[in-house]
């Protein structure tokens, strides 16, 4: 029998006992649904996961150290291929600027940071100050600030951090007691004027250390002044990864570059310190997608520098959502499995109601082939039908979780997520799957209808 | 309790030449069903031969039987057999479908077969809606419409009243000597088997008994051949 001949039979034989027929494809639509309801859960938690991940810049990002620094001396390195310390080459603007024109690298930035002195309302407040880069304004720490980004990269604003505004205006929160809001701080501080101490390098000539090399080797130290307008308070550090090193004022990257303020690495390092091209401790360099670390990662090794990246901890974040994607998609098949036993049973059910039916037709002239692709035929089209309507069923489920979550993360006063997504390929992939599912179930009545015989199949009423 | 072997038809030799009208006759249980169902191809024999147009069918797989009883050979039956969730043109065009004819050739055959049992005007009325002649009609048209040259018919009259039984019969005989198409017909009727079979074969428990010409109904030229 031709193709679309078997379709329109098996639809119509569907039609005929439509109850029976429609509460078995609803059966498989729920096993669908819930398969495609849990996998898709998998697959937003993880994108979830890894937005919040990209957007930590955590995972994108690598450290780049020099060799050189002392820091690293005692640092077991596997690549032995690489030049040893006293001859790797220094950290300074020309390595950092070839770091940036490397493939798949978005910026590279240099980790400016001194501890200094800011006095506001006539008091002196002691504490790390660090430069940040634009591209910061779309970290995820920067979330939830009051106020606003800087106005540029030479503005003389500052983003300070709630604790240390909280300093500024006296007030600490008791252990115990519950912290201070956010608002709270930022009303009295936005827009005001602080100022802050620091101390620039200048070379014996007088000149900042900016132009061509010079033949000196000595430099003297300036104290300055500079004026600087609260911009921002955020809640959360975009530094937390540093520890005790965490700046809690922060300033445009250019504007800290602008200062050639003395880095505390530079009076641990005299040939640092005699060179007149700006030296970093540390260069942070951001890759377009954390897939490409590695690479990033190994050219520049080859370039002598040491590296440290997050790559180990997204590869076992991967490994985690596989396991818990098979798991969930594992649950999500018990119910189709459950389905698949009503196939059988519809479809057994169907064979002995329509005994006489198969007897005639086999006596006219259809083959047991013919027979068994019929009744192959009406297992597939409820496949298909039950995998269609569970696809649909799994998506409103989906959306009704993540309207669901949202709610209670509004409640929460939280942002609200996307927890749940379904990508095209599920769909597709669901739909074939529910068809698989329906023509294996459909195998053994498929052959059981094939092999009757039609002089008893006639016979019986 | 155990199996044991019944012998529905055993020891006949028969030769139907093409275009005989055979009337095969006996009481309930005679075998006479049975050796339709062994000519139609719907059963096998345990031994011995089968053979029709030149094949022994009982060398024949379940595919080639198949092919056998959807080309070969028109079937009708005393209950008529329809499939009642089907239309009579849907009934009617059901071995076309199964011998893989295009869609748009179906419509016409079934029609036309229709016309020639006198049932044209019926198409899309449903078995149940139909009075038994004219579903025996529809089943005649079903049998015809792969156009065989032999056509097994099993108390064809059986379920129907004399006046629409001979209505059936005339078209099974018009049949049998327009198209030249060989008929094998089981009945218990001995006078309706006179009245139109050329030859009359009577069957007891499984056996041949007696082999008649019937001089009263004339034969037809031959065209084909049954064994």
């Amino acid at each position: 029998m031709k193709a679309y001949d078997l379709a329109e039979l098996a639809v119509r034989n569907l039609r005929e006992s439509i109850l029976r027929n429609s509460l078995t494809t609803v059966g498989i639509s729920v096993g669908v649904a819930s398969l495609v309801a849990m996998l898709s859960l998998g697959i937003g938690l993880q994108q979830l996961a890894t937005r919040r991940l990209v957007k930590s810049g955590l995972f994108d990002t690598v450290v780049v150290t020099s060799r050189r620094d002392l820091r690293n001396f005692n640092r077991n390195d596997d690549d032995n291929s690489a030049p040893s310390p006293a001859e790797s080459p220094a950290l300074d603007e020309p390595a950092r600027v070839k770091i940036a024109q490397m493939p798949n690298v978005v910026e590279a930035y240099p980790d400016l940071r001194f501890i200094t002195s800011f006095t506001f309302d006539s008091k002196p407040h002691l504490t790390m100050v660090a430069g940040i880069p634009a591209s910061y304004k779309t970290n995820d720490a920067f979330e939830g600030m009051q106020g606003g980004f800087f106005s540029s990269d030479m503005a003389p604003e500052v983003i300070l951090q709630k604790s240390f505004a909280a300093e500024l205006l006296g007030k600490t929160a008791k252990p115990g007691s519950d912290e201070i809001a956010l608002a709270e701080i930022a009303k009295p501080l936005l827009g005001k004027e602080m100022t802050m101490r620091y101390s620039e390098r200048v070379d014996a000539s007088g000149s900042a250390p900016d132009g061509a090399p010079g033949d000196t080797s000595t430099y003297s130290i300036q104290s300055h002044e500079l004026q600087l307008r609260i911009v921002g308070i955020t809640d959360l550090d975009p530094d937390s990864m540093r520890g005790s090193a965490r700046a809690r004022v922060l300033l445009p990257l250019n504007l800290m570059a602008s200062l050639h303020a003395i880095q505390p690495t530079a009076l641990r390092d005299t040939t640092q310190a005699a060179s007149r091209v700006p030296t970093y401790s540390t260069v942070s360099v951001r890759v377009k997608n954390p897939t490409q670390i590695q690479s990033v990662e190994d050219a520049i090794k080859k370039m002598g520098f040491n590296t440290f990246s997050m790559l180990d901890a997204t590869r076992s974040l991967r490994k985690f959502f596989a396991i818990v994607d098979v798991f969930l998609g594992v649950f999500g098949s018990l119910a189709l499995a459950v389905a698949s036993i009503g196939i059988v049973n519809t479809l057994v059910m169907a064979i002995l109601e329509r005994r006489r039916e198969i007897g005639i037709m086999k006596a006219i002239g259809a083959s047991d082939v013919d027979v068994k692709k019929l009744f192959f035929a009406e297992a597939g089209v409820m496949g298909l039908m039950g995998g269609v309507l569970g696809v649909a069923l799994g998506w409103t489920l989906g959306r009704v979780i993540n309207v669901g979550t949202n709610i209670y993360l509004k409640q929460q006063s939280m942002a609200p997520e996307q927890i749940w997504f379904v990508p095209w390929w599920l769909v597709g992939s669901a739909i074939v799957f529910a068809i698989v599912v329906s023509l294996l179930s459909g195998l053994y009545p498929a052959s059981r209808a094939a092999r009757l015989d039609p002089v008893q199949a006639l016979r019986y009423e | 309790m155990g199996e044991s072997l019944i012998r529905a038809v055993d020891g006949i030799s028969l030769r139907v030449p093409a275009g005989e009208f055979v009337a095969l006759l006996g009481t309930s249980g005679s075998g006479k069903s049975s050796l339709l169902n062994l000519i139609a191809g719907l059963d096998r024999p345990t031994a011995g031969a089968v053979i029709v147009a030149g094949k022994d069918l009982a060398g024949l797989s379940r595919a080639e039987l198949a092919q056998h009883r959807l080309h070969s050979v028109g079937m009708v039956f005393q209950s008529f057999n329809l499939i009642p969730r089907m239309t009579v043109i849907e009934n009617v065009e059901l071995p076309l479908r199964f011998a893989e004819v295009e869609r748009s050739q179906r419509d016409s055959l079934a029609c036309e077969a229709l016309d020639r049992v006198g049932l044209g005007k019926r198409l899309d009325h449903r078995p149940s809606e139909l009075s038994g002649g004219e579903q025996q009609r529809t089943a005649l048209a079903r049998a015809l419409i792969n156009r065989p040259n032999l056509l097994l018919a099993d108390e064809p009259t059986g379920n129907l009243d004399s006046r629409t039984g001979t209505e059936i019969m005339n078209l099974i005989r018009e049949f049998n000597e327009s198209l030249g198409m060989t008929v094998v017909m089981v009945t218990h009727e001995r006078t309706l088997a006179e009245r139109y079979a050329q030859r009359l074969i009577f069957l007891a428990d499984g056996k041949l008994v007696d082999d008649q010409t019937n001089s009263a109904v004339s034969a037809v030229p031959a065209q084909g051949g049954l064994a």
